[in-house]
């Protein structure tokens, strides 16, 4: 395998500050939920390539899990948002100032 | 030494991520959120995980961005092209990213991941499959409970409460 792991991580942890800008400028409901998505792909970028070079297969299988409870994470965000919307006829955190319907 | 399709994927993921959060519209940054995840389905197959890349792109660039562009499309059209933000905000945003890809990156260089290669032949699927069923099956079981509560959770939350406010308006 030509590349080395450090390729892998340097990638992930540039996908990780991506994320992270995006959680901390950006006040749009779905586009935080863009940069949760991103954050952890990246984790998952990281677990796959470490399985690859220890070789152990439980990072692999610690991946799966996480793609599994992400799908489940995304619904019920995108759920909240559909709510929010309803209730506040906007999709700007800002302006989401109680939670009570 | 990284080799070119490494490099072409690395770009391609990297500028979609970005592309993402600070495209005008939402649904063009949808679709470059599916290049971002396809581009790490393709970091999967390089790292020889076949098994999780088919994965990664049955469950996210098949039926997550799906769900997510279905949302976009539920909103008003103007708040899809809205960018309200404040400059301060975003440019300490940056800062905050800078130093934290400067600070990790330090730290990785300084590692002793910089050595770390293999010739070793990948992990078998077999090998996952067993894992699923005979070290973490409790895990599994747990993991189907919370999909399953959190689809009807889901559903719950997004149903029309029609009925229930006009009842209310009766009142």
């Amino acid at each position: 395998m030509s590349n080395e792991l450090i390729d892998f991580v340097i990638v992930s942890v540039a996908l990780l500050a991506i994320g992270i800008y995006g959680l901390s400028v950006k006040r749009n409901f779905i586009r935080m939920l863009f940069a949760v998505e991103i954050v952890i792909n990246a984790a998952n970028l990281n677990l796959v390539a470490f399985a690859r070079f220890l070789p152990h297969s439980g990072g692999q299988t610690f991946a799966l899990f996480s793609i599994a409870i992400a799908a489940a994470e995304v619904a019920v965000g995108l759920a909240l948002i559909i709510v929010a919307y309803r209730m506040y006829k906007n999709i700007d955190v800002a302006d989401f100032r109680s939670l009570k319907g | 030494m990284v080799d070119a399709l490494f490099l072409g994927i690395a770009v391609l993921t990297i500028v979609s991520a970005i592309a993402a959060l600070e495209m005008r519209s939402l649904i063009y940054g949808g679709l470059a959120l599916m290049g971002t995840l396809g581009g790490i389905a393709g970091f999967f197959i390089l790292l020889d995980s076949p098994f999780v890349a088919l994965f990664q792109i049955a469950v996210y660039v098949g039926s997550i961005a799906v769900l997510i562009l279905f949302v976009i499309m539920l909103v008003k059209s103007e708040l899809i092209f809205q960018k309200k933000e404040d400059p301060k905000r975003r440019y300490a945003g940056i800062a905050l990213m800078l130093i934290l890809m400067i600070c990790l990156g330090a730290v990785i260089f300084n590692s002793g991941l910089s050595s770390i290669t293999t010739e070793e032949p990948p992990v078998d699927y077999k090998e996952i499959g067993e894992d699923f069923l005979i070290y973490y099956w409790p895990a599994l079981i747990a993991m189907a409970l919370v999909l399953a509560g959190s689809i009807t959770g889901a559903l719950i939350l997004a149903r029309r409460q029609d009925a229930v406010e006009d009842e209310q308006r009766t009142d």
